[in-house]
């Protein structure tokens, strides 16, 4: 099977973010794979491992999102191509683009992961857009996947602790949620070996995708500062629930 | 004044409450509530509450709605044609944002998802970036765009009007690609996180998924759900149903209590915007207590317990 994963560089989410600009941030910062990219790629990892076949990362990026790239070829991707791009975060519309482009470009994909949202702009939506541009169905918020007679059978998170079963055919687009998977840690021999799998960078220039005026603009990016120190009770255990208690129902009204 | 398309999400009793803060948001625009589980009769009286004009009761010339979110999507986009509309919107509960993800993208229109707050009028939105740690303003001046709005982020105020039910069958008909064949609850009457006014979680000095019964006593006594720490999750002591927190789930209740919590970045990421946050641990210098509203240095397992008897004898 070919089979391709979709991952983003983000800022690791432990990290502080520090504004510039209107619109910008300070890439000064330690940046990862997207979370939620994890479970999508080793479920690629997973599938081509029972079925044979191979795995393909692409990322659309800074020059430094290779770094990311690496650490999906780390644990058990094959190769991986980074769609060159300018912008720190790119409309979904154009990544989604520039996505299919570089897929469909480069090969017959029967599968594609992609996590269900990035912890940078989270958008949850560029897979929904990737699978309208590669004209196949898509399923997100995936916990729970198999291939079954020709198609998948897959678990989708629908809220208050409920699952739909879902039916869906090939060639689709999986949205990968926690639960899907435990990811794997990469082996030190498997790092080293990564540095020497191919990555193939193309500038999105060379796509061609279509840039157009979406009518939608980030105008302003701003920090949000932690609330400061808490009020802190005293007292016995009781008086201090009991102060709690009338605080949360008198003052703050929340009870 | 612009004409805006809410899609409601009903459950077994009809028009979910969380929908009440997005009709608000709408209100005094033209709004068309559109219902897609067949009962905009009974889903009448709780929209036009919140001020929609018109309870659309959407349906697709050939299939049911319910078998597939494609085709779900696909009479919401022909609703947005049908109508002109110039917005479409409806709670980012998991199922709002895909419903909402897959008719932008047949749209081919702008979607921001998740946002906490919207002003239609303006074409505004605000929505978190990198994990609550900053917000994005975005300005939205295409002729058709949608939105989700986190549930919780608009406070539901009534404004009456008289709705008229209105039925449209979407000239549109399913590829039979996306087919749901079954729904599995695990848990009967388990409260759904991200719409819970009141949630109490646990962290990893639960100890035991056993111990989260403490939780589930107290949740009882408030009205509220329970979530649990990454930490709590990944020991196996909650299914990451129940996880808030980046990879877990965004919340924004009223009232937050963290029980046995450290306070991580990770887990502010899902629950920095609620509006008070309330904070139970040993432990003084918890980094926790540096970013919320109450603290009690303690051990949960006996302050729970008395946060119960004392909200129950509240209510005798």
């Amino acid at each position: 099977m070919q089979v391709y994963v979709c991952v983003k560089h983000v800022p690791d989410t432990a990290a502080n973010i520090k504004v510039e600009g209107d619109t910008g941030y300070s890439e000064g910062v330690k940046f990862v794979l997207n979370p939620y990219d994890e479970y999508a790629v080793e479920e690629a990892v997973r599938v081509v491992k029972e079925k044979g076949g191979e795995v393909i990362a692409v990322c659309v990026g800074k020059p430094a999102a290779v770094a990311t790239l690496r650490s999906a070829l780390a644990v058990g991707v094959d190769r991986g191509i980074l769609v060159k791009i300018d912008e720190q975060l790119p409309d979904a519309c154009v990544v989604a683009q520039a996505l299919a482009k570089a897929i469909s470009q480069d090969g017959e994909a029967d599968l594609v992961f992609a996590g269900r949202q990035s912890v940078d702009s989270e958008g949850m939506q560029t897979h929904y857009r990737l699978a309208a541009a590669l004209d196949m169905p898509v399923v997100s918020d995936v916990v729970a996947f198999s291939l079954k007679d020709g198609g998948a059978v897959v678990e989708r998170e629908c809220g208050g602790g409920a699952r739909e079963v879902i039916e869906v055919s090939l060639p689709c687009v999986i949205g990968a949620n926690k639960g899907l998977n435990e990811p794997r840690y990469p082996k030190l021999p498997d790092v080293l070996k990564a540095k020497k799998k191919p990555v193939k960078e193309v500038d999105i220039a060379s796509l061609a995708v279509e840039t157009p005026e979406t009518g939608c603009r980030l105008t302003k990016l701003a920090a949000v500062p932690d609330r400061g120190q808490a009020t802190m009770l005293s007292g016995s255990v009781r008086e201090m629930v009991t102060e709690l208690v009338r605080i949360l129902e008198e003052d703050e009204k929340v009870l | 004044m612009a004409k805006i398309g809410v899609w409601i999400e009903t459950g077994e009793d009809g028009v979910k409450e969380a929908n009440f803060g997005v009709l608000t948001a709408a209100a005094g625009h033209e709004v068309f509530a559109l219902i897609c589980n067949g009962d905009a009769a009974g889903c009448k009286a709780a929209c036009e509450r919140y001020g929609a004009q018109k309870v659309v009761e959407v349906t697709a010339e050939s299939g049911k709605l319910s078998d597939s979110p494609d085709l779900t999507a696909r009479a919401l986009a022909a609703a947005v044609k049908a109508y002109d509309l110039q917005v479409l919107t409806g709670l980012g509960s998991l199922n709002g944002r895909d419903l909402l993800a897959r008719t932008a993208a047949i749209l081919d229109a702008p979607l921001l998802q998740d946002c906490t707050a919207v002003d239609f009028s303006a074409g505004t939105v605000e929505k978190s970036h990198f994990s609550g740690k900053t917000v994005a303003t975005f300005e939205c001046r295409a002729p058709v765009w949608l939105c989700s709005l986190r549930p919780n982020a608009v406070e539901p105020k009534a404004s009456p009007v008289a709705a008229e039910v209105v039925s449209l069958a979407a000239p549109v008909s399913d590829s039979g690609a996306v087919k749901i064949l079954e729904v599995r609850r695990d848990a009967s009457g388990v409260m759904e996180l991200t719409e819970a006014n009141v949630i109490i979680t646990g962290g990893r000095p639960m100890d035991s998924a056993e111990n989260f019964k403490l939780l589930h006593e107290c949740a009882a006594e408030l009205g509220a759900a329970v979530g649990a720490s990454r930490a709590a999750v990944d020991a196996g002591f909650a299914p990451h149903s129940m996880q808030v927190g980046q990879t877990g789930k965004t919340v924004s209740p009223r009232l937050y209590i963290a029980c046995g919590l450290s306070g991580s970045v990770q887990h502010f990421a899902g629950m920095k915007t609620s509006k008070v946050i309330v904070a139970i641990n040993t432990d003084k210098d918890a980094p926790i207590f540096g970013k919320c509203n109450y603290g009690i240095v303690g051990d949960l397992f006996e302050v729970v317990p008395v946060l119960t008897e004392v909200l129950k004898e509240r209510k005798s």
